[in-house]
């Protein structure tokens, strides 16, 4: 049952297995919360329901995380005490300093585009006939993995060399010599950014259907009287825009822009699919799992994943605090 | 859940419908229609281009850009076989059923134990419970990778690495801190009443969890099992720190992943294959589009 399964029936085998495991606890759990009787009952159910997820949780994710952060003061193999010797690299080695400047790159470029381009266009296609369609155009990256919208764009930026006979096949490319200039090495040109900037378009490409659902929602849920109002007043568009439309998703705004905010902290499939984080381009998420695994050191990849934790702090605090002023 | 349905428009006198038809007018100016036009091209456009690519013989692809294809129609499906054959290590069928077995436990587990769980701290009064529930409300902080290197230790002395175990148990953990959050949110909606009723029938909990709960927090498990089943099916994080090796148990995004860096420019399998593994979120998306909203409205929207 814990054994390797390699041809199809065996891991199907394996999984139905392991499904039958899982509701066999379940049906324990289940079995001695309807037999606890008296006073101190709910005691019992209580701490017999959340049984399975203490229990999870404590080794998934407690453990481990405690356990990482003692580890980044290790060396690379993990058996020497080095005191803050990781956390030293990462701010003074020039490759790690150009990981940690392209990461403030992300997290300043991503959360507004993302969000502006999201409510532009939720209130473009507001009580428009073509709404849900429209919305699905946008939102349908989302769906996908961003291992597939890392190949996708890879496609978008691909670059031939310049010769005569050979045709570009990638569109941006293409565009560039319909107008007159020269192929580009898009995703190794790392002039003015140039490559992680292209990144950073992937990542709105996907994120912007997602701060386009949530403050559609948001738009909606105006009152209908404040904006028949507005209109009887004969306020200009842009106007109704200022003075009513953004006040009113003001908090909604705030949680899209702190979500996505952390989601591109841990930027990580988008760069490995398209430069494995080369030429100038790594971000810390993708840093930590080079670290790990290709260079196999774990005590600057548990600094690195601690970093990256202290920054996710400060954002979801602030986050927390918005929603409840609101409330 | 803040977000509340459209409220129905009043009735409108000829009056109020001459103004706001004005405002509307103006609103939906030509300009505003060309530039959501402009928004909905650019963000088609991209996935379209490959899309098209994957039906095109694969010398067409290499030599000329999909665009041509309107002027020169070439259709083949000989990319999509390609993918799924043994000469050419592809192998994307085994990859698809990885895939498949990787999702379906880590979206029921997690999934069942999180709704016990929102159910105990919603409507069960045991001691500690307060405490506990601001734990694992807090525990949606840790970044999963924080907890990726002793995990992977810890898989190797249980001897359970290189088998499904590692991925079906990360999933679950890493999914329940929010699954908890959000079905507490939608089960403390309901009203007390309906429990209050059934206990006095003489029903315990599980009674009450299975006969009253589970049909009413139906759409709020699926809005979530949705989600994570999407989650799962489009990691790679996870997938490329427990499951590296071969194909005994690499989910299908992995192999694209090693694709992309191995066969860089064999963009005539890169584009089959991307939509091979795009198929079946895509499929979910489009059927469950609604549930899929409802999940993202309550992750995001406060509760």
């Amino acid at each position: 049952m814990f054994q390797t399964a390699s041809t199809t029936p065996e891991k199907l085998l394996q999984m139905l297995s392991a499904l039958l495991l899982f509701a066999a606890v379940l049906g324990v759990v289940l079995f001695f919360a309807s037999r606890v009787r008296g006073k101190r009952s709910d005691n019992w159910v209580g701490y017999l329901y959340l049984l399975p997820v203490v229990l999870l949780l404590a080794v998934g994710l407690v453990y481990p995380g405690l356990r990482t952060i003692y580890q980044s003061f290790f060396d690379a193999s993990g058996k020497a005490f080095i005191g803050v010797d990781n956390y030293k690299t990462i701010f003074t080695d020039g490759d790690l300093l150009t990981v940690l400047g392209n990461t403030v790159v992300w997290v300043l470029i991503v959360p507004p585009l993302a969000t502006g381009i999201g409510l532009i266009y939720a209130i473009l296609v507001d009580k428009s006939r073509f709404e849900s369609f429209a919305k699905a155009l946008i939102f349908l990256p989302m769906a996908i993995s961003m291992v597939a919208a890392g190949v996708i764009w890879k496609f978008m930026y691909e670059y031939r060399p310049d010769q005569a006979t050979v045709k570009q096949i990638g569109l941006i490319n293409q565009v560039i010599v319909w107008l007159g200039g020269k192929p580009v090495q898009l995703m190794i040109t790392d002039t003015g950014k140039l490559n992680t900037l292209l990144l950073i378009v992937v990542f709105i490409w996907i994120q912007a259907g997602f701060a386009m659902t949530i403050l559609s929602a948001a738009i909606k849920a105006i009152p209908d009287e404040i904006v028949e109002a507005a209109r009887l007043d004969g306020v200009s568009p842009w106007t109704m825009f200022i003075r009513i439309t953004l006040p009113s998703v003001r908090t909604t705004v705030v949680v899209v822009l702190t979500t996505l905010a952390i989601g591109t902290l841990k930027v990580f499939d988008v760069v490995r699919t398209m430069t494995g984080g080369n030429f100038k381009t790594s971000v810390i998420a993708n840093e930590f799992y080079s670290q790990l695994i290709r260079a196999s050191n774990q005590g600057l990849a548990a600094a690195l994943a601690v970093v990256l934790f202290v920054l996710v702090i400060p954002i979801i605090v602030y986050n927390i605090r918005q929603v409840r002023q609101e409330a | 859940m803040t977000v509340t349905p459209l409220t129905t428009t009043p009735e409108i006198t000829p009056v109020q419908l001459s103004a706001a038809a004005v405002a509307k007018k103006r609103l939906s100016s030509p300009w505003a229609s060309l530039a959501a036009i402009v928004i909905a091209i650019l963000w088609t456009l991209p996935t379209f281009g490959l899309l098209l690519s994957s039906f095109r013989p694969e010398l067409a692809i290499k030599r000329t850009g999909w665009w041509t294809f309107f002027t020169d129609p070439q259709v083949t499906l000989d990319n999509y076989r390609a993918v799924f054959d043994n000469d050419t290590g592809v192998n994307l069928g085994t990859y698809f059923v990885n895939s498949l077995i990787i999702c379906i436990p880590s979206v029921l587990i997690p999934v069942s134990v999180a709704a016990l769980a929102a159910y105990a701290f919603a409507w069960v009064n045991f001691r500690g419970k307060n405490i506990l529930f601001v734990a694992v409300f807090a525990l949606q902080i840790v970044p999963l990778q924080v907890t990726l290197i002793p995990l992977l230790t810890l898989f190797v002395k249980m001897g359970i690495a290189g088998t499904f175990w590692p991925l079906w148990l990360a999933h679950t953990t890493f999914a329940l801190p929010l699954a908890i959050y959000l079905l507490h949110n939608f089960i403390k909606e309901i009203p007390a009443g309906l429990i209050e009723a059934a206990r006095v029938d003489g029903a315990g909990h599980v009674a009450i969890f299975f006969r009253v709960m589970l049909p009413l927090l139906t759409p709020a498990l699926a809005a979530f099992g949705i989600f994570q089943f999407l989650w799962v099916w489009n990691d790679l994080l996870v997938a490329l720190v427990f499951a590296g090796g071969g194909d005994t148990v690499a989910p299908i995004t992995l192999q694209l992943a090693n694709l992309t860096g191995t066969r860089g420019t064999a963009w005539h399998l890169l584009a089959s294959g991307t939509f091979v593994s795009i198929i079946v979120p895509v499929t979910v998306f489009l059927l469950l589009q609604r549930y899929f909203v409802r999940g993202l409205l309550a992750g995001s929207v406060k509760g």
